[in-house]
């Protein structure tokens, strides 16, 4: 065979056209979906702990989800995500980094952030927009961030922190600080240009930053094969910009915390990108404004039940002996009451003071920033009934 | 002090702050050893290295959210956009991402060490995609400042502003100017205020502002109507965002006229903004309508670039009338 130097290309002289095939990427799989594993194969690196801590996480996010909807359909929150089948995914992933290691999300990561030690009254009061919310209230129920725990600010626009996770990195890289960012998305924002322009410049600038994606089959009504891409899901993209890949079962905790394990290793101390697609399943709605009765059977959902990833876990928790059924059951129950005991109590805080309004619009507010604030507080001591969560804190002590 | 002319000065400034600290990166399309199309990056990967001063793929949307991405980290990220007309890609990651980084995370997250560079305005036979001033897109973009130098030494002062300033910066360099555009400018560090205007000349009849490279058409049009005996204030405003309201409002309360000038297109341009707030500020003591000397509502044309460009002469024009109203 002939060589191209320059390209250092192979010569062919017959032409021949690659299709989707060419790479056949499988997926690994450690348990299997009745909960043992795979013959001849190892169970990661996983101690009891942190295992039991996975589970407990994921008991958690199943719960706040379940109630939230339930708050949202009763009008005392304004809009909610649930992650309902993708717990393992966000929080197998989390559960294999440093707790230094910067987690940019999409929306449906909120295990991950639990995973990390955020409260339930933490949860609360963003849901709740109250005056204790990190957030300071400014953004929809869901949007968590925090600084303490690595957690970036959730933000709407799809995909636009994956270029950021590969800047991020890169400041890491250069501090040498050790760690490295892990940046979550699902199918359909894969489509956007902030994948394509992200992946693309973390690979050639070979930072350590680890692209996770939720592949669960839809982006609100749209299903992923055939309508949102026509090749071979995410995975073969991550090959094709010069990146190490792998596509996990993300209903499997322990493939999913595997991977994670590896290929922060690969990140740290490689400084080389990683791609992960984790397979999995939406099995509730888009948000609560979707239903999904419009665009798939229940047959279809029914089918994925027998692969709930908690379910799973939990049968090779139990078979290992690590946890017994009715601690689970218990530990269940006793976290539902703390839930609903952190929903009253965020739901009694007032809203910020209506000055947070123009803070932190800059890192200090412009003189024409303060005179609309000094117009608008005229305004709502004129018609303080039309305002009524604001009025009578105007003059508070702040 | 020594003579440098527009890029010079803002290859000092780069030079400067990257020397000063350790985690100043500037990176954009062929910024790195080639030191960029305009060679304002020149010099800066041979001192600094590639880590510091480097190419990025071209992909204007991935160059900003990496830059986002790298303030967030606490670094100070000065990206280039390599033309203002390529900018657009890039529009969210400015818009709602750069912009709303702070507010929407409480303050828990920020992008302050974000600086944006790019090249913008006509007069260079550029057509419709080498010659655009999109300032007034961005001014409509809370968490955003806006800079626009007009000289060698406000680029410099500006420049090492922008870098520092606790928020992201858009900073517009006039590439007309770049090498026409020649002046005293002091070798060591300082800065100069971003939101502050800057009275060029003094007078009492009538207002002059303008902005970037047009502030010459305004001191042009200004020496020609002095000859008619008209004294003209001319005022740079400097930054688009946020604005020397409080600067240009003393002068035209001192004036009774105002003339705002820009390259960019007319309908909805900054000089509006302008306009319908010194209106509401100065409504008394205006002796005429303020009036806008802008470019056509079309794209920028390139057969007609010298018909389209806004002159000293169409600025003199409206001094006139305005005087004569």
């Amino acid at each position: 065979m002939a060589k191209d130097t320059k390209h250092q290309l192979d010569i062919v002289t017959k032409a021949s056209f690659l299709d989707a095939r060419a790479l056949n990427i499988p997926m690994l799989q450690i348990l299997k979906e009745d909960g043992t594993l795979h013959k001849g194969v190892d169970a990661p690196d996983l101690d009891q702990d942190t295992a039991l801590k996975i589970f407990r996480t994921m008991q958690f996010i199943r719960i706040l989800d379940e109630r939230m909807i339930a708050a949202q359909r009763q009008g005392r929150i304004s809009f909610y995500l649930s992650s309902l089948g993708e717990e393992a995914a966000s929080i197998g992933s989390a559960a294999a980094l440093d707790s230094r290691d910067m987690i940019m999300g999409q929306y449906r990561e909120q295990g991950a952030l639990a995973y990390r030690g955020f409260s339930i009254e933490e949860f609360m009061n963003q849901l709740f927009s109250n005056e204790r919310d990190l957030g300071k209230g400014r953004q929809m129920p869901v949007h968590y961030g925090c600084a303490r725990l690595n957690f970036m600010t959730i933000a709407s626009p799809l995909a636009t922190q994956i270029p950021q996770a590969t800047g991020y990195a890169y400041g890491q890289k250069m501090d040498q600080s050790g760690t490295c960012t892990i940046c979550y998305f699902g199918e359909g924002a894969a489509s956007e240009g902030d994948f394509h322009a992200g992946l693309n410049m973390a690979a050639v600038f070979k930072v350590p930053v680890i692209f996770f994606c939720r592949n669960n089959g839809y982006a609100i009504s749209t299903p992923s094969q055939g309508e949102q891409y026509a090749g071979d899901g995410i995975a073969p993209r991550g090959v094709a910009y010069g990146m190490k890949t792998i596509r996990v079962d993300g209903n499997d905790v322990l493939a999913v915390y595997h991977a994670t394990q590896l290929a922060r290793k690969l990140a740290v101390e490689h400084n080389e990108p990683v791609l992960i697609e984790g397979m999995s399943y939406r099995m509730a709605g888009h948000s609560t404004s979707d239903d999904p009765t419009g665009y798939r059977t229940r047959e279809e959902e029914a089918g994925w039940r027998s692969k709930d990833p908690v379910a799973r876990f939990q049968k090779w928790l139990v078979s290992k002996g690590w946890l017994d059924n009715d601690d689970a059951e218990s530990h269940y129950a006793e976290q539902k009451a703390l839930v609903l005991d952190a929903l009253k109590a965020a739901e009694t805080i007032a809203v910020p003071h209506v000055d947070e309004i123009i803070e932190d619009v800059y890192d200090t507010p412009p003189a024409q920033l303060k005179q609309q604030l000094e117009q608008l507080k005229a305004h709502i001591r004129k018609y303080p009934e039309a305002y009524p969560k604001t009025a009578s804190r105007l003059d508070e002590e702040r | 002090m020594a003579k440098m002319n527009l890029l010079q000065a803002i290859n000092n400034a780069l030079d400067i702050a990257m020397t000063n600290h350790r985690n100043v990166y500037s990176f954009g399309e062929d910024t790195g050893a080639f030191g960029g199309v305009f060679r304002a990056t020149s010099g800066l990967t041979a001192k600094y290295g590639r880590d510091r001063n480097f190419n990025t793929p071209l992909v204007e949307q991935g160059i900003l959210g990496f830059a986002n991405g790298l303030a967030s980290q606490g670094s100070y990220a000065v990206a280039e956009i390599q033309f203002g007309d390529y900018i657009f890609p890039a529009f969210d990651q400015i818009v709602n991402e750069s912009a709303k980084f702070r507010y929407r995370s409480g303050n828990e997250f920020n992008v302050g060490g974000l600086t944006i560079r790019t090249p913008y305005g006509g007069g260079i036979a550029g057509g419709h995609y080498h010659s655009q001033s999109p300032e007034a897109y961005f001014a409509h973009t809370p968490g955003l400042k806006i800079v626009m130098p007009r000289n060698p030494y406000m680029a410099k002062g500006l420049l090492l502003s922008a870098i520092f300033d606790p928020n992201p910066v858009l900073f517009m360099e006039p590439k007309r100017l770049y090498r026409a555009s020649v002046g005293e400018v002091p070798e060591e560090e300082y800065r100069l205020e971003i939101g502050k205007a800057d009275i060029v000349k003094e007078g009492k009849d009538i207002t002059v502002l303008a902005w970037g490279a047009q502030v010459e058409m305004a001191e042009k049009a200004a020496e020609m109507a002095a000859k008619d005996g008209i004294d003209c204030e001319v005022i740079d405003l400097v930054s688009i965002l946020p604005w020397d309201i409080d600067t240009v409002a003393a002068s035209v309360q001192k004036t009774g006229r105002l003339v705002v000038t820009q390259e960019a297109p007319l309908t909805n341009g900054f000089a509006s903004e302008i306009a319908a707030s010194i209106q509401e500020r100065c409504f008394l003591y205006l002796e005429s309508p303020i009036a806008r000397v802008c470019g056509l509502d079309t794209p920028y044309p390139l057969c007609h670039e010298k018909e389209y460009f806004v002159d000293h002469l169409k600025v003199y024009e409206a001094i006139k009338a305005s005087m004569s109203y």
